[in-house]
């Protein structure tokens, strides 16, 4: 679990996040969602300890960032998992050879035991016969594919995703929102995705916070949305035509 | 404002080089593969350069040459002065800014606008203790490059000379005796090793920093491969002041 106390960031006196208090569950898809400018991609390096708050605290399973040692933090940086929204594959390495990179860099395992979990981790994420290919062999939904292997194989406490649907097809979205969901809940991960995708919001969002001009606006789940009369949220959620109309489907009970 | 900016930012890059090494294996592995892509891979074009330089140092040399009071001998004297002194050491440095130089401000640059470097940090990873200290350990090995460039430019400089007809082989080879100085080695080694440093440090800087997308590391290239030429230049007129005036 993740808890975020009156988190405030600036840069150059301009303030960002301004005073955030919200906290993120384990097992759980937590999506932080607001419109470009909001602060999310401040926020998410915040919790991932990119950027340092200029107030405010951050606790990972109640302990606090700001209190640990240097050492302390690398340790926890080793519980995280990060799927970047360009995925972020290493161009010098083949798909097997990027998911094993962080069992090599933190691990004294066998290369026998890395092969043997990479293997496991490619399977679960539905990626068979490609650890030989390079990352600018492979389609980009199997890219994501990859990042979220390697974000996953070191089996982490905490799971950050930055747009992870950004440039795929809306079928291949959903395919990745799923696995996200699934990998969170079997392995109870504290998953914070960030994103644009309001069919991510509106399939997999169990607890989302929505920002606003650096402020937290609203908090809630994907059902909780449909009823939300707050003007922000819904105006924002429901831009589209075809989202106006699910709303109205919803309200109606259809 | 902005230069001073740089230098600053330069040498804090150079002070996170040495801090929380990367795990061993991993390092070695990495320096193994930038001895390849910087110094093996660098060896064809330095050889073609080196043997033509020579070549055409003789012949110029040569043919300035047209007082019959002057030994011919001293054409290969000239030949061996400029390769082992210049040439060598400072030429195909300026080369190696724009071939090395170019390439690993382009594939940091690349790693910096596709996440890979921020993947690095996430982890917990010193990126640049990653990135740049496995090309500064590679680069040790450039005044073997710069030993290969200077035999082979004397090689062109001798083929050139006695095929061409411009002077005797038993002239050549004792023009390339005449009074040699071992030190002249030792300054163009000593220069080689600065030269070796700067060229793995001044292109990693340009392109760990760099901001933007796809164009902006062709720029940071283009910027990387000038500030190192500019660096080796004013670096190899210090270094000539202090060792050899």
């Amino acid at each position: 679990m993740i808890k975020v106390k009156d988190l405030h960031k600036s840069f150059s006196g301009e303030e960002i996040l301004k005073g955030l208090n919200t906290s993120f569950h384990a097992g759980k898809t937590n999506l932080i969602i607001g419109q470009s400018g909001a602060g999310k991609t401040v926020f998410l390096k915040c919790l991932l300890g990119l950027f340092e708050p200029t107030s405010g605290s951050i606790e990972y399973n109640k302990v606090a960032y700001a209190s640990l040692n240097n050492k302390q933090k690398r340790d926890l940086r080793k519980e995280m998992g990060m799927v970047f929204q360009g995925s972020a594959l290493f161009d010098s390495m083949n798909v097997a050879e990027n998911v094993m990179f962080p069992l090599i860099m933190f691990t004294k395992q066998s290369k026998a035991a890395m092969k043997k979990r990479v293997d496991e981790v490619l399977e679960r994420v539905d990626l068979i016969g490609v650890d030989h290919k390079s990352p600018a062999e492979i389609s980009g939904g199997m890219q994501k594919r990859v990042a979220i292997a390697r974000a996953i194989v070191n089996k982490p406490k905490y799971l950050f995703c930055d747009e992870p649907n950004s440039g795929l097809d809306p079928k291949t979205a959903i395919l990745i929102d799923n696995l996200i969901q699934e990998i969170t809940r079997e392995n109870n991960i504290t998953t914070v995705i960030n994103t644009h995708d309001m069919n991510s919001v509106l399939e997999i969002g169990e607890n989302i916070v929505f920002l606003k001009d650096g402020h937290l606006e609203w908090q809630g789940n994907k059902d909780e949305i449909y009823q939300s009369e707050n003007d922000a949220l819904t105006n924002f959620v429901y831009s589209s035509e075809l989202f106006q109309k699910v709303r109205k489907a919803q309200l109606q009970g259809l | 404002m902005g230069y001073l900016h740089d230098i600053g930012e330069y040498f804090m890059m150079l002070k996170n080089v040495f801090k929380r090494m990367t795990k061993g294996s991993v390092l070695r592995t990495l320096i193994f593969k930038e001895i390849d892509d910087l110094i093996i891979n660098s060896m064809g074009i330095v050889a073609f350069i080196s043997f033509f330089l020579g070549a055409v140092v003789t012949i110029q040399t040569a043919l300035n040459l047209g007082n019959p009071l002057i030994p011919k001998s001293l054409i290969a004297f000239t030949a061996r002065q400029s390769i082992i002194l210049e040439f060598s050491p400072t030429f195909i440095s300026i080369i190696m800014a724009g071939k090395v130089g170019s390439y690993i401000t382009s594939s940091i640059g690349t790693m910096r606008v596709t996440e890979q470097i921020d993947a690095l940090e996430v982890m917990g990873i010193n990126s640049v203790n990653y990135l740049v200290f496995p090309k500064m350990v590679a680069m040790l090995l450039y005044p073997f490059v710069i030993c290969i460039s200077m035999f082979l430019g004397i090689v062109g400089a001798y083929i050139a000379g006695v095929l061409g007809g411009y002077v005797a082989s038993d002239l050549f080879i004792q023009g390339l005796q005449v009074d040699f100085i071992p030190y002249h080695l030792t300054y163009a080694f000593i220069k080689t090793f600065f030269f070796a440093f700067i060229l793995a440090t001044v292109p990693s800087y340009h392109g760990y920093y760099m901001r933007g997308g796809a164009l902006e590391v062709g720029q940071a290239s283009t910027t990387s491969f000038v500030w190192t030429s500019v660096i080796l230049i004013i670096t190899n007129y210090v270094l000539t002041q202090l060792l050899l005036s």
